[in-house]
């Protein structure tokens, strides 16, 4: 099996969609000729033709919008959103159109369609490249929110996205795009070349939306992550000595509630964490979720690990950053509580 | 069967990419001092036809000619040419450090000198402007201390911004220039509401704004024009064309269906379209355009046709997606030295005062770069203090941001 990093693993999904139905378009700005400024879509507009992968005016609320109208036609449109921080222009088309488009008109029409965006802070993008807006999309009824964190399940859950008949928020990354990440800012950087989870077939295979992922086993206490969080997480369970146990959710809406529920009755213990702000970050539904499934079995408080409730800040990225210290530092309180 | 045509889908291309000669032949030039200058009071109706032609002043003899020349004195126009060769000369000090890894980012204004400059020397310096992130030259020509710049470009301890913004998105209340946002755009629909609110109390500043050619394809670009243009806002609006949108040609932000001066009508906005390198042109044309906001007639819409002749930013390389040559076969030239040449033409400079004018410029940045790095660069060096990290959230901080702070353990 060929390795991947992430940015391959998307492009193979995109190609495959695009080679297999042609109801698939894929557009978003510089998307087209150059093939994005992560290079998601390199070469696919020179191999599928101008009109399957293009380039689109500087306007996210006309893309997300030309995508919903698309979409009603019956086409399965991947609107690429240059940067997450940059998806608000769009917010009221995804929030009041998209997502509400089959309740509204009785399933007579629908959106099926996959917005994707680079998110996520360390790579000194300051405040307008680094945030993390996943809660505002999981507190919309309607729209399905994924997040993957290895270059295997970018693949196969943006098939799955593409496949999907509901509006789909792809939230790339993209500090995982060359590889993982263990948030140890000065440990040489990996990549995903050598290992396991960069191997990804070159051919068709999904990924269910709804799935989470165990990925270690243990008896301690329960981390659920997402995203890059996911491999900082592994990272502190390995350094802090502690049987844990690590759910990868991929995605955040549709939920996988069994998955969670089954780990934290096992481990009576649950450490959050995310990127995002602290205040309403998606941490919170993981902990009233625990808390009203699991509270006969905790033994200890919900631990949420968060960035700050502060905009980004260029120059403390680390500090701002949930790295291994303060995870640590949470497990250890949820143990010794 | 039915017996219509099949529909086809139609996504613009650009005359050249990769390995293609440049091709700038559909540009229509009209000629240094051809297109008329109307009375300021003139009605958006009467003066449509400057949203299609090409305002310029200098001509290739660096002649100023034609009812548009604003017949500046050589010390001003000396000084403009100093801010320029200033600019040029940050800009490759700042690339430069990017590219040494003292910073993460930098942005230049290569070839585009002239709109900033010009702009700063005819708008008053209460003026506010709201920049797009390629206008570092307001900041310079009026007279910003270039040091500052650079603290904020490093994120060092005396970064005015305490290193919260990513290099090059400035903010100086003092010198007239709104903090820039990252989100493109944004800025143009607030210099309105500046200026409603100047014109609410009774002021006498306008306001000014700046976005890109790709930019007008944002909601907000339309924001603006609808309000400057409903509530008669002491605004100037430029557009600055300078032909890519990183990777995207100006024809995918509608450049090649009509002109973005021409947006202007349709709101009922006078607008001018001006040789963007022409320093006396773009002087000229935001003279025009802030007289009459001043004389209480409303707002100007002005694109400015010119050339983005580095990268988008240090993130990009231009050679993936246009010609390698394209830059230097731009038929407008170069606004630096058409100036230069133009102050020749008049007998008030030379070419080895300009090489003077230029080494100057570069001493005068190596010594403020020296200064700064020796505070930090990113990164290295002193830092900002990590407590400001919670400050300026709100004006006073919150018992949760207090803890958050504490759990940081500073
Ligand atoms: C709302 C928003 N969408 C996308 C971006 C990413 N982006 C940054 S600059 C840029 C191109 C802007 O081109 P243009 O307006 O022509 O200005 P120029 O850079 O050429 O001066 C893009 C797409 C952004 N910063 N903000």
């Amino acid at each position: 099996m060929p390795a991947m990093n992430m940015i391959q693993a998307l492009n193979s999904a995109l190609d495959v969609m695009l080679t297999k139905d042609p109801n698939v378009l894929t557009f978003g700005e510089d998307v087209g000729y150059f093939g994005g400024v992560f290079r998601v879509t390199d070469g696919l507009q020179k191999k599928h033709g101008l009109t399957r992968c293009f380039d689109t005016p500087i306007g996210e609320g006309g893309i997300v919008a030309a995508a919903i109208g698309m979409g009603a036609y019956g086409l399965r449109p991947v609107a690429e959103i240059q940067f997450a921080d940059y998806i608000y222009p769009a917010y009221d088309q995804i929030v009041s159109e998209a997502a509400r488009l089959r309740y509204r008109s009785a399933g007579d029409f629908t959106a099926p369609i996959v917005i994707r965006t680079p998110y996520g802070g360390g790579i000194f993008g300051g405040q307008t490249h680094s945030q993390s807006p996943e809660a505002l999309f999981t507190h919309v009824a309607g729209l399905k929110t994924v997040i993957p964190s290895t270059p295997y399940d970018a693949k196969g859950l943006l098939i799955a996205a593409i496949e999907d008949d509901d509006p789909v928020i792809f939230l790339e990354p993209k500090r995982l795009y060359n590889g993982p990440f263990d948030g140890y800012p000065d440990r040489p950087v990996t990549t995903w070349a050598k290992l396991p989870a960069g191997e990804v077939p070159e051919g068709y295979y999904t990924v269910p939306l709804g799935k989470a992922s165990v990925v270690r086993e243990g008896g301690d206490v329960t981390i659920l992550a997402y995203g890059t969080m996911l491999h900082v997480a592994l990272a502190s369970a390995a350094d802090s000595g502690l049987d844990c146990e690590v759910i990868d959710l991929r995605t955040l809406v549709p939920l996988d509630i069994e998955t969670i529920v089954n780990s934290v009755k096992k481990t009576g213990r649950c450490v959050i964490v995310h990127e995002a702000t602290h205040t309403g970050g998606y941490g919170a539904e993981l902990s009233a979720l625990v808390q009203e499934n699991c509270f006969h079995h905790l033994e200890a408080p919900v631990e949420r690990v968060t960035g700050w409730d502060t905009p980004y800040p260029h120059a403390f990225e680390w500090q701002y950053f949930p790295g291994p210290a303060r995870v640590i530092a949470a497990l250890k309180r949820a143990m010794e509580a | 069967m039915k017996n219509r045509a099949r529909l086809s889908l139609r996504v613009p291309t650009p005359p050249a990419r990769p390995g293609d000669a440049p091709d700038f032949s559909s540009i229509k030039l009209e000629a240094a001092g051809e297109v008329r200058r109307p009375e300021i009071d003139a009605r958006a109706h009467d003066v449509s036809d400057l949203a299609y032609a090409l305002i310029r002043v200098l001509d290739d003899k660096g002649r100023a000619v034609g009812p548009w020349n604003p017949k500046l004195d050589a010390e001003t126009l000396r000084r403009a040419l100093r801010a320029m060769l200033l600019t040029r000369a940050y800009d490759d000090r700042m690339y430069r450090a990017q590219r040494q890894g003292k910073t993460s980012f930098y942005m230049k204004c290569t070839g585009e000198e002239a709109v900033a400059i010009a702009a700063s020397f005819a708008l008053e310096r209460d003026d506010m402007c709201f920049p797009s992130y390629r206008q570092q030259g307001l900041l310079i020509a009026r007279g910003y201390p270039l040091l500052e710049m650079m603290n904020q470009v490093y994120s060092n301890a005396h970064d005015p911004l305490k290193g919260r913004q990513l290099p090059i998105m400035y903010s100086s209340k003092a010198y007239g220039f709104f903090t820039i946002s990252g989100n493109l755009g944004t800025q143009f629909p607030q210099a309105v509401g500046w200026a409603m609110a100047s014109a609410y109390k009774g002021d006498d500043r306008i306001a000014a704004s700046w976005i890109g050619d790709g930019t007008t394809a944002e909601g907000d670009f339309h924001h603006a024009l609808n309000f400057a243009s409903v509530y008669r806002a002491p605004v100037i609006l430029n557009v600055v064309n300078n032909q890519w949108a990183i990777s995207s040609f100006a024809g995918i932000a509608g450049g090649n269906e009509s002109t973005f001066a021409s947006r202007g009508i349709g709101y009922g906005l006078p607008a001018l379209r001006v040789d963007g390198n022409d320093f006396l042109a773009v002087y000229a044309a935001t003279a025009w355009a802030a007289e009459r906001a001043r004389s209480n007639l409303g707002a100007t819409l002005i694109e400015h046709y010119t050339y983005r002749v580095e990268g988008h930013s240090t993130s990009d390389d231009p050679s993936r997606y246009r010609p390698i040559d394209e830059a230097k076969l731009w038929p407008l030239g170069d606004p630096v030295e058409r100036l230069k040449d133009h102050l020749i033409a008049l007998g008030e400079w030379s070419e080895d005062r300009q090489q003077e004018a230029h080494r100057e410029a570069v001493e005068q940045v190596k010594a403020a770069n020296k200064e700064a790095e020796a505070i930090g660069t990113l990164g290295h060096g002193e830092l900002p203090s990590l407590k400001t990290m919670f400050e300026d959230v709100f004006k006073d901080m919150p018992e949760h941001l207090r803890r958050q702070r504490q759990q940081m353990g500073v």
